[in-house]
């Protein structure tokens, strides 16, 4: 159960008795401002309380919420998106859309990855996890986006790569590695952000990018921690103390250098306000395109070379 | 190019002696072995033909003509995370420092093979599972870019788990650098062989492993991208007894070719012949090294 959702009950039960009491003011004559306004003081403070310092484990919950916004959210608040469909080789992996976009009148390349909403939508697309065709996809999409001179726009939310036998078979290595390669000297602008779960290199393959991104409850990892716990502990049920661990919050990234930029998030998470947030994190790419697409291209590729090289160089 | 202390060990003959130690058993076949016939013999069980795995010492030792030329050898590991389980992180650091006599999972350096100056980088499954953290990315990292300036082609063997879960993101991210690196190899002109070898997985084989110009892997190693547990755990199934080795992705079209261990030398040389004419020479001194062109067998001598 996600730990955020059961937080959210209680204040659920107070947001029905506003609502309530709102209600019963518009058809009473009784005057029942001031009983309404005590409500909702005590219904800001204890959202404060629960959500004004999140745990890593509760961030972990904030980007897996099931109402959070999702990748085709933000695709659908693009001026226009044409969608590209398929890699060309074997079939069209729906854990990634990407295709032609306009955002804020530019036009771009936009790759989205989602986890689905409900549960048909979540089988389409396989819980966000892709498989090589999808990687395979994003590789042709670059291509173009190099070819006509698009910068390219992408959206990062999965728990990681599929790790299923037919992904296996048709090397889901090969993808993700050629996926980096691919971005790692495309002549165009990239913008990469986090807006649910980065986990692992199948996130990373769309993040090599000049700016990268992240919403504040968003968390970006070198495995799930279910993932990290089972590698390190071998037991999955130890993801808690795993997400601890492993430094994946916005704050910790941004500290190592990993992010460029934190965009926030209303106070009780991203779902709150879908529309608000999605607006705020077009803005945000909208203007960090703004700065790229300034750059000659070399430049640009000069630029990503050196904000990767310096990470995690070892003190000799 | 000087010769390092371990590389004259390694390349003396073994003496004979009559102790335990001596001796070892085949994980595969169970047959006990005796550790100088298994070195005289590639680390090859003279029983089955089960490829033990190799340290990169000796993989070295096996492979270069005469030399090498350590490089990034004094960049230790940081602990970047404070990261604490059973024991802290730079407390498995030394355990493996001490048994491994490596001070990282990966050995990069200059060499020739059969003549043919290359750059050289080896993992090694003995330091913390051969797992990426910082200090193997930079070393690959500067490997290329070392390579890159003197035009050297890149010869480098795969062992690894995949990104070090102790360095969390910082981790993670040298797929990105190491990725940037070989691709300005890749497009400065630059030739790149990887060799596969058990077990080669996760963040090595979604980054440089899979770069390369020609992909090589050796005889039944384990190569793939998730574990071979989490896939059975997610699938809740047994996995087939060759799924994810080395002749299931010559199979399926995903490397280039499987080659025995005792083959391997004479192949790579082949191999490092064949990309020998697109190392184009460069223009006057490089910086960080000297402009050194292919020249067949004259490295042999310098013993």
């Amino acid at each position: 159960m996600n730990v955020i959702v059961e937080r959210e009950k209680g204040l659920l039960q107070l947001e029905q008795r506003i609502d309530e009491l709102k209600a019963q003011a518009a058809q009473q004559p009784v005057d029942m401002t001031a009983e309404i306004r005590a409500l909702e003081e005590k219904y800001a403070q204890i959202q404060r309380e629960v959500f004004g310092t999140l745990s890593p484990w509760q961030r972990v919950n904030m980007a897996r919420h099931p109402k959070r916004p999702l990748g085709s959210d933000y695709i659908r608040a693009l001026d226009q998106f044409d969608e590209l469909h398929g890699d060309r080789h074997f079939r069209d992996d729906h854990a990634i859309a990407g295709g032609f976009a306009k955002l804020r009148g530019r036009r771009v390349i936009a790759i989205a990855q989602d986890k689905g909403r409900d549960t048909k939508e979540k089988v389409l697309r396989n819980f966000g996890m892709p498989s090589p065709e999808g990687y395979r996809k994003v590789i042709r999409l670059v291509k173009l986006a190099d070819h006509l001179g698009l910068p390219v726009v992408t959206f990062i939310d999965t728990s990681g790569a599929d790790p299923g036998i037919g992904s296996e078979e048709r090397a889901q290595s090969e993808a993700i590695a050629q996926s980096l390669y691919e971005l790692a000297e495309a002549r165009v602008p990239i913008v990469a952000t986090i807006i649910g779960e980065g986990g692992s290199g199948g996130a990373l393959a769309l993040g090599l990018a000049d700016r990268v991104l992240i919403l504040e409850h968003a968390v970006y990892s070198v495995a799930s921690p279910e993932g990290a716990a089972a590698i390190l502990w071998g037991d999955a049920a130890r993801a808690e103390e795993a997400a601890t661990r492993l430094k994946l919050t916005s704050d910790d990234l941004l500290q190592f250098g990993i992010v460029d930029e934190v965009i926030p998030e209303p106070i009780g998470g991203a779902h709150r306000d879908a529309p608000g947030t999605v607006t705020r994190v077009l803005d945000a790419v909208d203007a960090a395109l703004g700065v790229l697409s300034a750059l000659p291209p070399d430049q640009l590729r000069e630029g990503r070379y050196r904000k990767f090289r310096r990470i995690g160089a070892a003190a000799g | 190019m000087p010769m390092p202390e371990w590389l004259r060990l390694r390349r003396a003959q073994p003496v004979p002696a009559e102790d335990a130690a001596q001796w070892t058993k085949c994980p595969k076949c169970g047959s006990m072995i005796y550790k100088p016939d298994l070195a005289a013999n590639a680390w090859v069980c003279t029983s089955c033909g089960h490829h033990f795995r190799m340290h990169a010492f000796d993989r070295i030792a096996m492979l270069v003509d005469a030399d090498f030329t350590e490089i990034g050898g004094e960049l230790v590991p940081g602990d970047p995370l404070g990261w604490t389980d059973k024991v802290p992180y730079p407390q498995k650091l030394a355990r493996d420092r001490e048994k491994s006599k490596l001070t990282e999972g990966v050995v990069c350096g200059f060499a020739s093979i059969g003549g043919y100056p290359v750059a050289l980088g080896v993992m090694d499954f003995n330091f913390r599972g051969g797992t990426m953290g910082s200090v193997v990315g930079e070393r690959i990292t500067q490997l290329f870019e070392r390579a890159r300036e003197r035009r050297l082609p890149v010869v480098v063997f795969t062992a690894s788990g995949g990104a070090r879960m102790e360095e969390g993101m910082l981790a993670l991210m040298q797929m990105a650098k190491t990725t940037l690196a070989v691709r300005r190899h890749h497009d400065e002109g630059g030739y790149y062989i990887s060799v596969l070898t058990d077990p080669t997985t996760g963040g090595v084989s979604a980054s440089f492993a899979f770069q390369a110009d020609v992909v090589l892997a050796e005889a039944r190693a384990a190569i793939g991208f998730a574990g071979r547990r989490v896939i059975e755990q997610t699938i809740r199934q047994k996995l087939p007894e060759n799924f994810q080795t080395a002749e299931f992705l010559l199979e399926k079209g995903a490397i280039d070719m499987v080659v025995e261990r005792k083959e391997l030398k004479d192949r790579l040389v082949r191999l490092l012949d064949y990309g020998s004419g697109a190392q184009r020479p460069a223009n006057g001194a490089v910086s960080g090294g000297s402009v050194v062109t292919p020249q067949p067998d004259s490295a042999e001598t310098r013993a």
